[in-house]
């Protein structure tokens, strides 16, 4: 039994795994870094023991931190969650010698699937296809080659104990053969510490269908049907559904029976995965098996309606499996997006930064968002920047796409650049509404994927004109005690005349010039305007409510999502994030402003010391000079940035207040 | 509340006639106050921006929080009372709220004549530090002035109500804790220097403003010392070494800001002492007055009308309703704070007269602020009404008007005229605020009676001298008074020379007065104590 569980990760998964280990009865310690003290998974958790520093390698994949951590707070099983330490056989054994519960598969299982090659030849003992390929010991250019001639171009040259697409070359001629396998060596080596290769039969329109298979430690197996992770940028999945699309029941039996075989041959036991290529003429190839819990496994879960970590935690036990394969049925469709703060236009570059708006879609039967931030976190550079994982599931594939461009289109966040309209061009693009899936969809269309800069409809320029009216009434206080007063209308009354104002709002690199008037009426609907550019005119009124305005220009009512800041707002339109800002006032430096500028002996005193060079750098706030008045110590500093160009006293020399110290300029950027 | 039932019928020919002819007296107001608006015109406005400066209005509006109302008083101040065109003369006064505080801001225009001050701007200064001093509103100075006005000194120097009353306000309001904050954003030469040097706070703007007793011309003719006015009075020797100044600002934005801010440390808090309840809007649309006023003001009109369309729900709980009737006297609400209204409903009687009394004692007694509607001929006259004391029973409401120390607001409505200007709370019964709609007329008799007064006494003249006089003579005669009467009692001659603070819109007066009264509440309300009602 386990009555105590310790979750060695992180963010969403921890969350994931605490929520279903709380909902069975079990207590969890969660682990933390620095950087994670303040974390979701720490608060979720019952119990939470730090760990480490930041770095991966410091904390989540200390084995020995995370194994003392167990011991110490008496976690009599420790579910590795994926990633980190998941498919660490040393761990595995560790936690064994330890007493341990460790929640995957035996160590054994680990290795023998940890290493491309032999796990190949494993599998093709037990009669898993397996891609045509090259798995000799016999390394020599001539060999791999061969080899490659054999089975015909193109081909694929793979890193033996590689993954995540180091060390991988396609090769589609003989001649460029020899180059390619020089690249892919450097790379291996590199990144592994080991350059021997395998080749492969390339397939030109391979699709990535995995297999779940569950183990239990009584030699049950079962699967728990396919998910279709073909879209995929850089062998990283984007989005995954489940089932895969166009399988029909036999094959779907026969893929799943092969992975169920290639599990069993290993001994397996607990939650795997078993990934095949699947090639349009219906033949499928064994690519590799992943011994852990994968990321994308809630779209199972969500066509199967099983827990998957409860299984995980049930079958550590001991426990047999809790269904078996005559009483598994995938019902609906699943779609998981993979929500990243990442910016797709500028090559999918990881963006760090706080997350000051965080507005998932709501939850529902249909709608799942596995997370471990809330907003205000910081997505730091130490670990992967996946905000969370979007899920949604309904009776078909149409329907089920139908909710994910529409969940997609209201996650809203804002203090990090996210994928999410990258994500909503692919799920809308007609490619992947008619399943054209394949493992190349991102490089193959990607003409059509990359988001456009969104079109600035002009009424969107009414909604940033009230948004950012309506937040201006916000600043303004109102007084309490004196609740009605005509002063608080905030209808910028005049005796008169009509109030008109200037606002400039600068969007996307363009400047707009609005002209705001209340509305008509003495005690118009608080929050109403009418807001004039060039020759348009709307009525706009409207409301704040947390992260949404409701507005209505012109009559039309509609909710948005906004976040924003004294560097300004954005609001959320069709799955775009469309920044803007008003443009305000220049004060001058604010900060320069009263501080004195001229280097003057502030009374008559002692020169102590002279505490810069002349003609050396110094940076704004250094000290100058320290003179001595009235027993104190007195610093003249460095106003901006600059140099000494010359002192005009040595220490030990008497000044009178008033007398110019030094000669100061500033550094010319 | 009992809702005032309103009897207007708007598809009334006279209703359309009243409409159109009120509309043009609210356009005419318009067209003016929107010259008025543009101040010194074009060509000084540009020189004004050219050096970096915000113009008047625009310092107010960046100033005051974003969406507050502005009640500018004086907008006609000046008007054609100079052969100099000397619009808002020359300064820009009303109430606004800046950090959540309603305060009185005074704003020199530099484009009117240097912003220097005439008479009237004088008048204009020192109304808005008394409505200041009254209401206990913090006050900022947005300096930008030449000073007096030279060739005009014998007007704007020497008497008691004169330049000099400026600082005297000054000092006195800060001893009562009423802020004073200037902010120099342009020159402030001689006595205006004491505009800076006498504020609780002061701020200059770099490069721009500066303070000096006297400028570079003086010091080189006194002693022949030449100087620039930076080096003389800007702000960095008043910031850094005569500490006449507190803060140096960057620009004119950069200084408002400054202004905020010192507004937001006062720790002021508005205390309330009102049974206060949510505004209700009156049931019947403000703009309805334009068809009610009748367009000849010999007409007459329910004021309760008047009243529906003003007061929260249109609801007046009428005091004495059967007694003295030509004076309607209520209690109403007007943005959920409680008013006593006082509203001419015809001649006054001394029945009306007493009713008043009556009714101003109990408002002072329960401190509900008290709205002054006035419409009014005058006091009956006649032997009899004259037997029956008439003159007491003025005295007694006057009597009451004068002491009563709640907040009084006046809005003439139509006709201010004789004593009943004095029982209806006149300007010279300090009501904290006084309007005017633009078909209100003030003098001290009718043109018609005062020329027809006249008219007898000369008759009587030539008739003791045995010569004749024609009633074409007659009517020739009249004439000229007539239109004196009609040029003087109009509302532009009235409030040009600051007679009232303001001529408004009849569909402002809601706001007017409910901004008005809130800013009077600023003050505590005091106790009123009555002197001798003669009986």
């Amino acid at each position: 039994m386990i009555d105590k569980l310790l979750i060695a990760n992180r963010g969403e998964i921890a969350c994931r795994i605490i929520r279903t280990a709380r909902k069975i009865g079990i207590a969890t310690v969660a682990v933390y870094s620095d950087a994670d003290a303040s974390a979701l998974h720490v608060a979720l958790a019952d119990e939470s023991i730090h760990i480490g520093s930041p770095p991966a390698k410091e904390s989540y994949l200390a084995a020995d931190k995370i194994i003392a951590a167990a011991r110490k707070l008496g976690a009599n099983a420790i579910h590795p969650g994926y990633g980190f330490l998941s498919e660490n056989a040393d761990f595995a054994r560790l936690c064994e010698n330890n007493q341990i519960i460790f929640v995957g598969p035996p160590a054994a299982a680990i290795e023998a699937m940890g290493s491309k090659s032999a796990a190949k030849k494993i599998m093709q003992k037990a009669g898993v296809p397996l891609i045509p390929g090259y798995h000799d010991n016999d390394q020599s250019d001539t060999a791999l080659q061969k080899a490659a001639q054999e089975m015909g171009y193109p081909v694929l040259l793979k890193a033996s104990s590689g993954g995540g697409g180091k060390g991988m070359r396609q090769v589609w001629r003989q001649e460029d053969f020899t180059a390619a396998l020089e690249a892919a060596r450097r790379e291996a080596l590199a990144s592994f510490g080991d350059d021997a290769m395998l080749v492969e039969k390339y397939l030109t329109r391979p699709r990535h269908v995995e297999v779940q298979i569950f183990c239990d430690q009584h030699g049950q197996g079962v699967y728990l049907f396919e998910r279709d992770c073909s879209v995929q940028r850089r062998h990283q999945k984007i989005i995954e559904e489940a089932p895969a699309p166009g399988l029909g029941a036999a094959l779907r039996k026969q893929m799943g029976e092969t992975a169920l075989r290639a599990a069993q041959a290993i001994d397996y036991v607990g939650a795997g995965t078993v990934e095949f290529l699947l090639d349009e003429d219906g033949q499928f190839y064994f690519m590799e098996m992943n011994t852990r819990l994968q990321v994308e496994h809630p779209v199972t879960e969500k066509i199967t309606g099983e827990d998957l970590v409860e299984w995980q935690l049930r079958v550590a036990e001991g426990a047999p499996l809790p269904k078996s394969q005559q009483q598994l049925t995938a019902k609906g469709h699943a779609f998981e997006a993979r929500i990243y703060a990442e910016d797709p236009a500028n090559g999918f570059l990881p963006s760090t930064g706080r997350l000051k708006m965080l507005q998932p879609p709501e939850e529902d039967t249909h709608t799942r968002v596995d997370t471990g931030v809330q907003e205000g976190d910081e997505v730091s550079v130490f670990y992967d920047p996946m905000i969370a994982k979007l899920v949604v599931w309904d009776e078909n594939r149409d329907k089920a796409l139908q909710r994910l461009l529409s969940a997609l289109q209201q996650y809203y966040v804002d203090g990090v650049t996210t994928n999410i309209p990258f994500l909503y061009s692919v799920a809308a693009s007609e490619p992947f509404r008619s399943a054209r899936l394949v493992t190349t969809f991102i490089d193959l269309y990607q003409d059509q994927l990359l988001p456009g800069r969104p079109e600035l409809a002009e009424d969107t320029l009414a909604i940033m004109a009230l948004l950012e009216m309506l937040n201006r009434q916000r600043g303004s206080t109102i007084n309490r005690e004196d609740p009605h007063s005509p002063w608080s209308l905030q209808n910028a009354w005049r005796a008169n005349e009509v109030h008109c104002q200037q606002l400039r709002l600068t969007a996307g690199n363009q400047e707009f010039e609005l002209y705001i008037t209340p509305s008509k009426g003495i005690e118009p609907a608080p929050g109403s305007w009418q807001v004039q550019y060039r020759q348009q005119v709307w009525q706009v009124s409207g409301s704040l409510e947390g992260h949404y305005i409701h507005a209505i220009i012109n009559g039309h009512r509609s909710r948005v999502a906004w976040s924003g800041n004294e560097q300004g707002f954005v609001i959320f339109t069709a799955g775009h994030a469309l920044r803007f800002a008003a443009v305000t006032p220049d004060l001058g430096d604010t900060e320069i402003a009263g501080a004195n500028p001229s280097f003057q002996a502030p009374m008559n005193g002692t020169i102590v010391k002279l505490t810069a060079e002349p003609g050396e750098q110094v940076k704004a706030g250094a000290t100058l000079m320290i003179m001595e008045a009235m027993k104190m110590e007195h610093c003249i500093t460095a106003p901006v940035d600059g140099k000494v160009k010359q002192y005009f006293f040595a220490a030990g020399d008497l000044v009178d207040g008033g007398t110019t110290l030094l000669e100061y300029e500033p550094y010319e950027a | 509340m009992p809702v005032v039932k309103s009897r207007i019928n708007t598809k009334a020919e006279s209703y359309a006639h009243n409409t159109k002819h009120m509309r043009s007296l609210v356009d005419d107001l318009c067209q003016k106050v929107a010259k008025i608006k543009l101040g010194g015109g074009e060509d000084a406005a540009t020189r004004h921006q050219a050096r970096g400066k915000l113009l008047p209005r625009e310092r107010i509006n960046y100033l005051l929080d974003d969406g507050s109302p502005f009640l500018e008083i004086g907008q006609l101040a000046g008007w054609n009372v100079y052969q100099d065109y000397v619009p808002c003369a020359g300064v820009i006064a009303g109430i606004g709220r800046v950090s959540g505080t309603e305060c009185m801001i005074v704003a020199n225009d530099a484009t009117v004549k240097g912003g220097t001050y005439y008479p009237m701007t004088v008048k204009k200064h020192l109304r808005a530090q008394t409505i200041a001093e009254q209401n206990h509103l913090p006050c900022i100075y947005l300096v930008d002035s030449g000073g007096a006005n030279l060739p005009r000194q014998d007007e704007v120097f020497p008497d008691r109500e004169h330049f000099g009353r400026i600082f005297f306000n000054q000092a006195n309001m800060s001893a009562q804790n009423i802020p004073q904050i200037a902010v120099v954003m342009g020159s402030c030469t001689a006595g205006g220097a004491y505009v800076p040097a006498m504020a609780d706070e002061s701020i200059i703007v770099k490069q721009q403003g500066t303070i000096f007793l006297g400028g570079p011309p003086l010091v080189k003719a006194a002693t022949g010392e030449i100087v620039s006015a930076e080096e003389l009075g800007g702000g960095e020797v008043h910031t850094r070494t005569s500490g006449v100044a507190d803060q140096l600002a960057n620009n004119d934005h950069h200084a408002l800001e400054l202004a905020r801010d010192a507004i937001a440390r006062l720790n002021r808090v508005k205390h309330i002492q009102l049974d206060v309840q949510p505004s209700r809007e009156p049931l019947y649309p403000p703009e309805e007055l334009y068809g009610i006023v009748p367009a000849d003001s010999r007409q007459t009109v329910d004021v309760r009308e008047i009243i529906a369309r003003i007061v929260d729900g249109s609801e007046l709980d009428e005091f004495k309703p059967l007694y003295g009737t030509t004076l309607v006297c209520g209690f109403a609400r007007l943005f959920g704070y409680p008013v006593g209204i006082v509203a001419n409903n015809g001649i006054l009687f001394g029945e009306s007269a007493l009713k008043g009394t009556h009714f101003i004692e109990l408002c002072a007694k329960r401190k509900i602020p008290l709205i002054f509607l006035q419409n009014i001929t005058g006091f009956m006259v006649g032997k009899q009404y004259e037997a029956d004391g008439i003159a007491k029973h003025g005295a007694k409401m006057v009597t009451a008007v004068a002491c009563a120390k709640v907040p009084k607001l006046t809005v003439l409505i139509g006709g201010s005229f004789g004593a009943g200007n004095y029982g209806m709370c006149g300007r010279a019964y300090d009501p904290r605020f006084l309007f005017m709609w633009p078909n209100a007329r003030i003098s001290v008799m009718g043109g018609e009676q005062a020329a027809g007064v006249l008219a007898r006494v000369k008759r009587e003249q030539k008739e003791r001298s045995g010569e004749n006089w024609s009633a074409e003579q007659e009517a020739e005669f009249k004439q000229p008074i007539i239109e004196t009467y009609e040029k003087q009692g109009h509302p532009y001659y009235a409030s040009a020379r600051l007679w009232d603070d303001g001529v408004i819109d009849p569909a402002d007066t809601r706001m007017v007065l409910g901004l008005s009264l809130s800013a009077c509440l600023n003050k505590p309300l005091e106790d009123t104590t009555f002197g001798v009602f003669r009986m």
